[in-house]
């Protein structure tokens, strides 16, 4: 009932935005819905807390301690978003770029997406997931391109395309671990073959010849929509170009939804090959998610795209992390998930404010933003420390700890090879951000709106909370990273 | 086992798969790459009916048909239309020439049947020997899409890559869970349906689908 009501309610509202005229209240609205299913995920969480399951719709949907957690990361983000658009819609709308139609459509895509995702971390079957995963796309395709420029076009052709290529591999991968599955003798037939605890339960037994090539092909598809090196190159035009809060949404939450897919798919592997198989595939695509991330750092002049660029770099921190695959490291890459999508979100929604109040999202051309507009500059001050990887933030305690692990395991040459990308990319981000945030001279500050500035300053606090003290999710992420170690 | 038949109708229309992936690397000419696809979608459906038929399995029945109103009719429609828009429709430029496209193809269908050898190696039956076929069709259609700069080629190789993944899926598994398959069937068509919106309000805005030319983001 309540795995349901948590994908209902964004798709309750969606509906609802899409039936009445647009409005500030409406807008409103949806930031409630987001906050329900928040609370709802919270609700979740401290349920599944002690390796209790919950399901619904008829065996469908289930949770464990990992989709809760993820449930709650996605409430957060999207909380975030939701507030955050209702100032971008109102803005849009003032210029005269957008109806009150196209305001109504983008609630309703935004809700859609939102609920596609609750849907992809809440499915029990996880063929159900993909198509989720799939639906994903299409939900954001009309998003990308919701600012209607030449730029904001191309950016959605190369990333439906791509991205559509990419979760055709992902489903081919879930097809033979099907075939896999049907040839275990006593293995469930029907609809429950995919099923998650089938799958773990029998995972020994499959076929390790034909899991090896699922996997590499689960790895390069979901790779896909993770942002990972190779196919990474959608990433940096469609965060760019989408409006600020899809791209906090985008960025923030879809990538890591798209990995716990791979999270879970690990887990089966695992148990049909042993850990090494899968822990190479992700060294692979992380250390070369690392080098791509670093070398076009260097390069950025916008804001935007600096910040996608940041995205890649994560993902390839998250993936050498799960590449490690202790219960250490994997409750490390849940945390970063969180840290990560709050930072994230913050960031890319101050861009998006940033955008409005200047124009443009050039980095030569905003010089001085701490000492003219002091909360919007503190804010991506602080965002960008929390994304490096600072202290106090949560962004701190999971680097460390993905490092621990990758170390116990003998990743030690790779947790290496990330320290010196992460070198490159502090030192790229600082001689970016230091024209930014302090470059010139300037003789009067602006405040910045309220309605921008709680949300951003809270998701910050959150995000440095965790980092001083995990203790409230602590055992949520100890029971969430046993779900996928055995 | 399956009668001789029914086995030569799958053989020949797993074989027409891949054939028409072949195809869209030779023609230039957009409205038969089209044709191509419909093909294509009707020998999909075939091997699906075809295992339905013997399975007797009425779900699997149902999948066939949505397949062929959905990658044999539907889909086809939607890029002709796209195709009617753009007169000037061949791919003029393919960054790799025809012949040196046929022999990648060749090899690509050799990398094919040494990747499959696990596949058969769990299961070897007659259907699961033919999987090498949707495989290399899932190849082609990659090779398709780095190559080919005009749009329409383009939604042609990803559908050829779905094609070639389809194929699979109903040679070794007789179809993934119902919910699944029609769920994936769904997202195709939505997807090809996005496509030719962005397509068409591409050529609107460009007056031209070529993106070669849309160079404005890149590093």
């Amino acid at each position: 009932m309540l795995l349901v009501a948590i994908v209902c309610v964004p798709l309750g509202a969606g509906a609802f935005a899409a039936m009445v005229p647009w409005g500030r209240v409406i807008g409103w609205a949806m930031a409630v819905a987001d906050a329900t299913v928040l609370g709802l995920a919270i609700v979740l969480a401290v349920q599944t807390d002690r390796h209790q399951v919950a399901g619904g719709l008829d065996g469908v949907l289930r949770a464990d301690a990992l989709s809760a957690f993820m449930a709650v990361v996605i409430g957060a983000v999207s909380l975030l978003a939701s507030i955050q658009s209702v100032r971008y819609l109102e803005a849009e709308i003032a210029r005269g770029e957008h109806s009150a139609r196209h305001a109504s459509l983008y609630s309703l895509l935004v809700q859609v997406f939102v609920a596609c995702m609750l849907a992809a971390v809440l499915s029990a079957n996880l063929g159900a997931l993909w198509v989720a995963v799939e639906a994903t796309t299409i939900a954001t395709t009309f998003l990308v391109g919701h600012r209607r420029t030449d730029k904001a076009l191309e950016a959605s052709w190369k990333y439906v395309l791509i991205c559509s290529v990419g979760i055709a591999l992902a489903f081919l991968g879930t097809v033979l671990v099907y075939f896999a599955a049907l040839h275990v003798p006593g293995h469930p037939t029907g609809a429950s073959v995919l099923d998650w605890t089938s799958l773990m339960h029998d995972s020994h037994r499959l076929d390790p010849g034909v899991v090896r090539l699922a996997m590499a092909l689960l790895v390069l598809g979901y790779g896909t929509k993770v942002g990972l090196a190779p196919m990474h190159s959608w990433l940096p035009d469609a965060h760019s170009q989408a409006p600020a809060p899809v791209s906090a949404l985008m960025s923030g939450v879809l990538l890591t939804v798209a990995f716990y897919a791979l999270l879970r798919f690990k887990a089966v592997a695992d148990g049909a090959l042993g850990p090494e198989f899968t822990r190479t595939l992700l060294v692979i695509v992380g250390l070369a998610s690392l080098l791509v991330a670093a070398s076009l750092l260097l390069t950025q002049r916008d804001v935007k795209r600096m910040l996608a660029y940041h995205s890649i770099e994560h993902m390839g921190l998250i993936a050498l992390g799960a590449a490690a695959g202790t219960t250490l490291a994997i409750a490390a890459v849940l945390l970063h998930i969180l840290g990560h999508g709050l930072a994230k979100a913050v960031l890319f929604l101050a861009s998006g404010e940033i955008l409005l109040v200047e124009g443009t999202t050039e980095i030569d051309k905003i010089p001085a933003l701490l000492a003219r507009r002091p909360l919007l500059g503190g804010i991506f001050g602080f965002g960008l420390v929390a994304l490096l990887g600072l202290p106090p933030f949560s962004l701190f305690v999971s680097e460390l700890n993905m490092i621990r692990g990758e170390l116990a395991v003998g990743l030690g040459w790779a947790a290496g090879l990330s320290l010196v990308a992460m070198a490159v990319i502090f030192a790229a981000v600082m001689a970016h951000s230091r024209h930014l945030l302090l470059g010139g001279r300037v003789a009067s500050s602006s405040a910045t709106s309220r309605l921008v500035g709680i949300p951003l300053v809270g998701g910050l606090v959150a995000c440095a909370a965790f980092g001083l003290s995990a203790w409230p999710l602590q055992p949520l992420l100890d029971a969430a990273a046993r779900v996928v170690v055995r | 086992m399956r009668t001789g038949a029914e086995l030569d109708v799958v053989e020949l229309a797993a074989g027409i798969v891949l054939a028409g992936a072949v195809l869209a690397l030779w023609r230039k000419d957009l409205r038969a790459l089209i044709s191509v696809l419909s093909l294509q979608g009707a020998a999909l459906a075939t091997v699906a009916a075809v295992l339905a038929v013997h399975d007797g399995d009425a779900g699997l029945g149902v999948v066939a048909g949505v397949v062929l109103l959905a990658k044999g009719l539907v889909i086809p429609g939607l890029l002709a239309r796209v195709v009617r828009a753009d007169p000037g429709s061949r791919e003029t430029a393919p960054l790799v020439n025809v012949p040196a496209s046929l022999i990648t193809a060749a090899v690509l269908v050799v990398v094919s049947y040494l990747v499959a050898g696990h596949l058969t190696a769990l299961f070897p039956g007659p259907l699961t020997r033919l999987a090498p076929l949707g495989l290399a069709t899932v190849l082609v259609g990659f090779f398709v899409l780095v190559t080919r700069r005009k749009a329409v080629s383009q939604i042609v190789g990803l559908l050829l890559v779905d094609n070639g993944v389809a194929l699979v899926a109903f040679l070794l598994t007789a179809g993934v869970p119902l919910l699944v398959e029609l769920g994936a069937s769904l997202d195709v068509l939505l997807v090809v349906v996005v496509l030719q919106v962005l397509a068409t309000s591409m050529r609107a805005r460009f007056g031209h689908i070529d993106l070669d030319q849309l160079r404005e983001l890149h590093d």
